[in-house]
């Protein structure tokens, strides 16, 4: 029998998956309220080990481990301090970037990083080293943390800080929660005059175009993405919508708005029905949705946008995910040097010429990278391509996918995976055994287990 | 572990040199799957599939000694194999024999020996494994029944009411699993042109072990609990069950 016996914890048996919903396993789900019930949640630990999961939004398996504990961190919510003068917060790791924005944006400070959906713990960016539209100017989550509590499968609680302890630091950053289980960090902020974002939309026709349009432009916005319509063909290949901006300054308001600048208000407007059938989302239904998206963007246009239309805009329908029916989905994210943009040109033919059916693909140009070994992120161009689990030719599609970002020298978001050859990943992580040996020393029992890092071989077995 | 499509990375095969187990597993090898166990008595049999197994991409290929009927041993085989090799994303259970229904009407020790392979055997392996497969949290039993288990024919009724115990057992298996990460695949293939039926007339709807294949490997893919190849058996089983004996008997199924 792998469990241990009575626990005064919170505990339960669930069937977990990413937000995919793909590839289900069972675990035990502990749910700690403080540091010490972490520490007893991994004292003593199951056979299969133990992984710390947060809001759940990872698309692939790395917040669910089969047969073992999964630490659920949300209950750990909260500030511990904040320092208005220099813009540092310190906060538990299942605090949620949608708790910190409803906190601190009304006093004037921005996260500094967010990805496409305002649900994900603190825990979870680290995990994963999120990157969001400013990538190109502020880097990842990482980049941004000062310093970390972190728990030790031993029982040592540890603060990791780039300074004192840069490789335990970095192989923590995007390290998939396989080094420790982080209680809580201290992250910088970036100070807003209002809670809206200028933003500069452009319709352009092809992807050679965008590319260039980002290529010559992206220097002067602090935020920039491209959303493509991957089911175009022909002379449209690639056609997309170019949104970039900023925080909007004070000056930059309508009169009556200038009274309340930093008003917040995120909304959930409706919710995805509790069962969808599959096929729904196919080839038709995305083809006109995203001819839609793309006839309603302006040519050109400047205006102002909230928080939420400009970062979050699925997070306004509840359970968005699934839309794609039972047999769920999956989201494919590569980055190739800049000087590789074929791969991206031949992601798209591939995407358009197969009829995968694919919603929202987003192209963005990434900066440097930082020093963690296994985080995604670095120079060059990367593309995101959501499509749902059916179509017969989607597997093969990637796998060809795969050895072009092989070849090209680029690299596949792991924290997002859910179907990648195993064999790959040492060519995509060229750092994996650095990463691998700080990370026994961290864990030397192995603890700390997931299915991700049981399918991709992440941990040295 | 399964991947997003429902690929396995590791395969246990009971009955590895069972036509359609060779043809599914090839399928798995040619996708995802590195870690193939093959089990089974026909040692020389079993060196040949693996050869062709390593050949085809697989880098773990074992080879095990089973018997289906020596049910005393399945607890610890079953146990060293996971020992060995950890998590089994997919277990197919592919063994069985036809038998001679004519002796077996005649000779006890007939039927007996075609209900201790299909059935007991069959049963006796599968509850360790459905225990592993509950403790790793995930995986596939795959349960190769038959259709001559829906409804008992005069012709060969020793065999089907040993398939028909097999799949009782693995129906109330899967359920036993709901909520484990684990389940039950139940196959029911008709008349199946391999090795076993040689030398026998093909029934209506008669299929090939690379088209029960197949349908497996779509079986693993989706939610399926059970299926039918080919696939419009289902429907054509489903009115055979309720045909009023006195005609059922009659029929040239």
């Amino acid at each position: 029998v792998n469990h241990r016996g009575e626990t005064t914890l919170d505990a339960s048996n669930e069937l977990l998956s990413g937000w995919c919903r793909t590839a289900p396993s069972r675990a035990r789900v502990l749910r700690p309220t403080d540091a010490a019930e972490v520490k007893a949640a991994l004292d003593d630990s199951p056979v299969r080990g133990v992984i710390a999961r947060g809001l759940g939004r990872s698309y692939g398996d790395p917040a669910q481990n089969a047969g073992g504990d999964v630490i659920d961190m949300t209950r750990m919510s909260g500030l511990l301090a904040l320092d208005l003068e220099r813009g540092l917060v310190r906060a538990s790791a299942g605090t949620s970037i949608d708790d910190l924005l409803r906190w601190l944006v009304p006093l004037g400070w921005f996260v500094p990083v967010t990805p496409g959906t305002r649900f994900v713990t603190v825990g979870g960016a680290i995990g994963s080293d999120i990157h969001g539209k400013g990538h190109h100017k502020d880097g990842t989550w990482g980049a941004h943390v000062h310093a970390m509590t972190i728990q030790l499968p031993s029982g040592e609680v540890r603060t990791l800080t780039p300074g004192d302890t840069p490789e335990e630091f970095w192989a923590t950053i995007g390290g998939f929660g396989l080094t420790g289980i982080v209680l809580d960090a201290t992250f910088d902020l970036i100070p807003i005059e209002t809670s809206l974002m200028a933003v500069d939309t452009e319709r352009i026709d092809d992807l050679d175009r965008l590319m260039a349009r980002m290529s010559e432009g992206d220097e002067a916005y602090r935020y920039s993405v491209a959303w493509l319509d991957c089911q175009a063909r022909g002379a449209s290949l690639g056609r997309g919508v170019l949104t970039r901006g900023d925080h909007a300054r004070l000056d930059e308001l309508p009169a009556k708005r200038r009274a309340r600048p930093l008003r917040y208000k995120p909304e959930i407007v409706a919710g995805a029905p509790p069962w969808v059938p599959n096929g729904l989302t196919n080839h038709t239904t995305f083809g006109l949705f995203n001819e839609v998206w793309f006839r309603k963007a302006p040519r050109s246009h400047h205006g102002l946008e909230s928080i939420p239309a400009f970062w979050h805009p699925l997070d306004a329908v509840r359970n968005w995910n699934r839309m794609y029916g039972s047999n769920g989905f999956l989201q494919y994210q590569f980055v190739v040097p800049f000087e590789e943009s074929d791969v991206v040109r031949t992601a798209v033919e591939q995407v358009s010429d197969t009829r995968i059916p694919s919603f929202l693909s987003v192209l963005k140009y990434f900066g440097p990278a930082n020093p963690a070994p296994m985080s995604f992120p670095r120079e060059g161009w990367t593309l995101t391509v959501d499509a749902p689990i059916g179509n017969p030719e989607l597997p093969a599609v990637l796998d060809r996918l795969d050895e072009r970002v092989v070849e090209a020298g680029g690299s596949i978001y792991l924290a997002k995976d859910s179907r990648l050859r195993p064999e790959l990943v040492p060519a995509l992580c060229p750092r994996l055994d650095e990463w691998r040996a700080v990370r026994d020393r961290m864990d030397p029992d192995r603890v700390l287990r997931s299915d991700l890092s049981r399918r991709l071989r992440l941990v040295n077995p | 572990m399964n991947d997003a499509f429902g690929s396995p990375q590791s395969v246990l095969v009971l009955g590895g040199t069972s036509d359609i187990a060779v043809a599914t597993v090839e399928r798995l090898v040619a996708d995802r799957c590195r870690t193939v166990v093959l089990a089974g008595r026909d040692r020389a049999g079993l060196d040949t599939v693996a050869k062709r197994l390593r050949d085809a991409g697989a880098t773990t290929v074992d080879v095990v000694e089973f018997d289906g009927t020596r049910t005393e041993t399945h607890e610890a085989f079953v146990q060293d194999v996971f020992a060995r090799h950890g998590d089994l994303d997919v277990v197919l259970l592919a063994f069985g024999v036809l038998g001679d229904q004519e002796r077996a009407e005649r000779d006890p020790t007939e039927a007996v020996r075609i209900g201790m392979v299909n059935y007991v055997g069959a049963m006796s392996v599968a509850v360790p494994v459905a225990r592993r497969l509950r403790e790793q949290g995930h995986g596939t039993l795959v349960v190769l029944s038959s259709v001559a288990g829906e409804r008992a024919r005069r012709s060969n009724f020793v065999y089907g009411s040993s398939k028909a115990g097999l799949d009782a057992f693995s129906q109330g298996l899967a359920d036993s699993l709901v909520g484990s990460g684990a389940r039950v695949l139940v196959v029911r293939p008709g008349f199946v042109t391999t090795k076993m039926t040689e030398g026998m007339e093909p029934a209506p709807l008669s299929t090939s072990a690379d088209a029960v294949a197949d349908a497996v490997v779509a079986g693993l893919r989706s939610n399926a609990t059970t299926i039918w190849v080919p696939a419009t058996l289902r429907y054509v089983m489903s009115v055979l069950r309720h045909v009023p004996r006195v005609i059922f008997r009659k029929l040239p199924v």
